[in-house]
């Protein structure tokens, strides 16, 4: 079974978590055109590596962050939105 | 006998044939360049080499002949889709698989057995009559059918009256059917080859030459080559590949697992598949029981697989099997599946200019074989977009028209 550690509530199986898709900034909804918006909406980096991506503990609905590696299934850390790791670039989506 | 066998085998009067081509070194340029040699690439070579005379081709692949997707499908052939769209698209390729084996003269085993989805709900009984409206509206043969003809047509099944998935009726689609799926690639790769189509295995791309817009080349392990356009068919690893033509796609790659049992005696002759359990098996004609189930919960690149997974899936398929308890699973695999948002493929012109997309694949991509290949051909001989793949263009996502068939999944994902 396949653990992954909540920021908050520690090492849980991976059965309790919801996956929330790539980490990417959303674009103004008002300054960004049709085009724009449809690349936020569909259009993902679907990376081969790591990425940060959305997960959610299901039970106690926390959302945070995780670097996960997609060729691995390895996760590197975990944490939540507020407490981005200071050699991680939070303005862009890692490719 | 066996001295007799033994002589046949080793007399020079009976040399062995061999179906592929050897591998020579790559040459400078080939007017095609396919990356990806499963089956999708290998029907694309076949028909442009037999119904365009497009013969200088490379069908280059990082593995061997139709090791990947096509070797882990659970070859599934249907066409009861839900948008007049898709419908018309798949019954198409139907109709190709029904004339492959001569069409190849390699017999693909094509088995036309019926494929019966089940409802475990009202509102699933409300989607399949819209599925068989449109079906017969469109001339597919699916059809709506009560208890007792789902009873009929598959007797071993648990109908669970009294359980939490009682079986409601179904969608007896009468042209389901299932294939070999290896033989489905070799055939279309033996034929290509005898036409001059050169296939590369172990070739890796690992990079697209761009210029201005403008594909001309790939980069190899084997070496450089240039061409007159790419089309990629690869698969679970579209957005890679996409990615070094600088292409962004609308795909997430998420792993799919199935599994075999051991054989038994021919006994379950339709498809038959729960969207409410996630979960669809078939009897092959090895007697085997081939069981599939919904994609992982999460994306990932590898194709290991899971203990959940092969419990969920276990779970499921003893509740409308149960005799199966006793049965042992002999295989059980993984393969990626890009799935894209309306789960409709992404095919056609991409917005590189000589670079064709045959992408999004997800969990449809076997039974799209023969008409992918016919089409895709089509448009890269002659530049223009065939209508039956128009709605299926990149550019439909930008003008959110996308072909929505999330609801006509086998096992909903």
């Amino acid at each position: 079974m396949k653990i992954l550690t909540c920021p908050v509530n520690g090492p849980r199986n991976i059965s309790e978590f919801i996956y929330g898709g790539e980490y990417h900034p959303q674009p103004d909804p008002k300054q960004s055109s049709d085009r724009e918006w449809a690349e936020y909406v569909f259009f993902h980096a679907n990376t081969r590596g790591r990425v940060i991506e959305w997960w959610c503990h299901s039970a106690t609905s926390v959302w945070f962050l995780a670097e996960r590696d997609t060729g691995t299934d390895q996760v590197v850390r975990t944490f939540v939105a507020g407490n981005w790791p200071k050699d991680l670039d939070q303005s862009e989506e890692l490719t | 006998m066996p001295l007799s066998l033994l002589k046949y085998g080793f007399s020079d009067r009976f040399p062995a044939k061999f179906q592929f081509t050897p591998t020579k070194n790559l040459k400078k340029h080939y007017d095609v360049v396919i990356i990806g040699a499963g089956g999708h690439g290998a029907a694309i070579a076949f028909y442009l080499a037999k119904y365009h005379g497009i013969t200088d081709i490379a069908l280059l692949d990082r593995s061997y002949l139709g090791g990947g997707n096509t070797a882990r499908n659970t070859a599934v052939i249907r066409s009861n889709y839900l948008t007049p769209e898709g419908v018309r698209f798949y019954r198409e390729s139907v109709r190709l698989f029904h004339e492959l084996s001569n069409e190849l003269n390699y017999n693909v085993m094509l088995e036309e057995r019926g494929q019966l989805t089940l409802a475990c709900t009202d509102a699933a009984i409300r989607s399949f009559r819209w599925r068989a409206e449109m079906n017969q509206h469109l001339g597919v043969r699916s059809e709506l059918v009560d208890r007792q003809m789902v009873r009929e047509l598959v007797p071993s099944l648990r109908m669970a009256e009294n359980g939490r998935y009682p079986v409601l009726g179904g969608l007896w689609h009468a042209d389901g059917a299932t294939a070999r799926h290896d033989a489905v690639v070799w055939g279309y790769a033996r034929e290509a080859c005898a036409r001059g189509v050169e296939l590369h295995q172990l070739t890796e791309v690992q990079g697209i030459d761009i210029q201005n817009g403008v594909a001309k080349g790939v980069r190899t392990n084997r070496g450089d080559i240039s061409c007159g356009c790419v089309v990629q068919a690869v698969a679970g690893m579209s957005s890679v590949v996409a990615e070094m033509a600088g292409i962004r796609l609308p795909i997430h790659s998420y792993p799919l697992q199935a599994m075999v049992t051991q054989p038994y005696k021919p006994m379950l002759d339709p498809l038959v598949s729960s969207p409410q359990l996630h979960v669809y098996v078939q009897q092959t004609s090895r007697g085997e029981f081939v069981i599939g189930g919904g994609s992982d919960p999460y994306p990932l690149y590898s194709t290991r697989s899971t203990l959940e997974m092969k419990e969920t899936l276990s779970a499921a398929i003893l509740e409308l099997f149960p005799f199966l308890a006793q049965a042992k699973v002999l295989r059980q695999w993984a393969g990626i599946t890009d799935m894209t948002p309306d789960y409709s493929p992404i095919m056609g012109l991409s917005p590189v200019e000589n670079y064709y997309l045959d992408a999004g694949w997800g969990t449809w991509g076997f039974k799209a074989t023969p008409i992918c290949g016919k089409t895709m051909a089509q448009l890269v001989a002659t530049g223009t977009v065939p209508d039956l793949i128009q709605p299926f263009e990149l550019e439909r996502f930008y003008r959110f028209e996308q072909v929505n068939e999330a609801g006509a999944t086998a096992a909903s994902h």
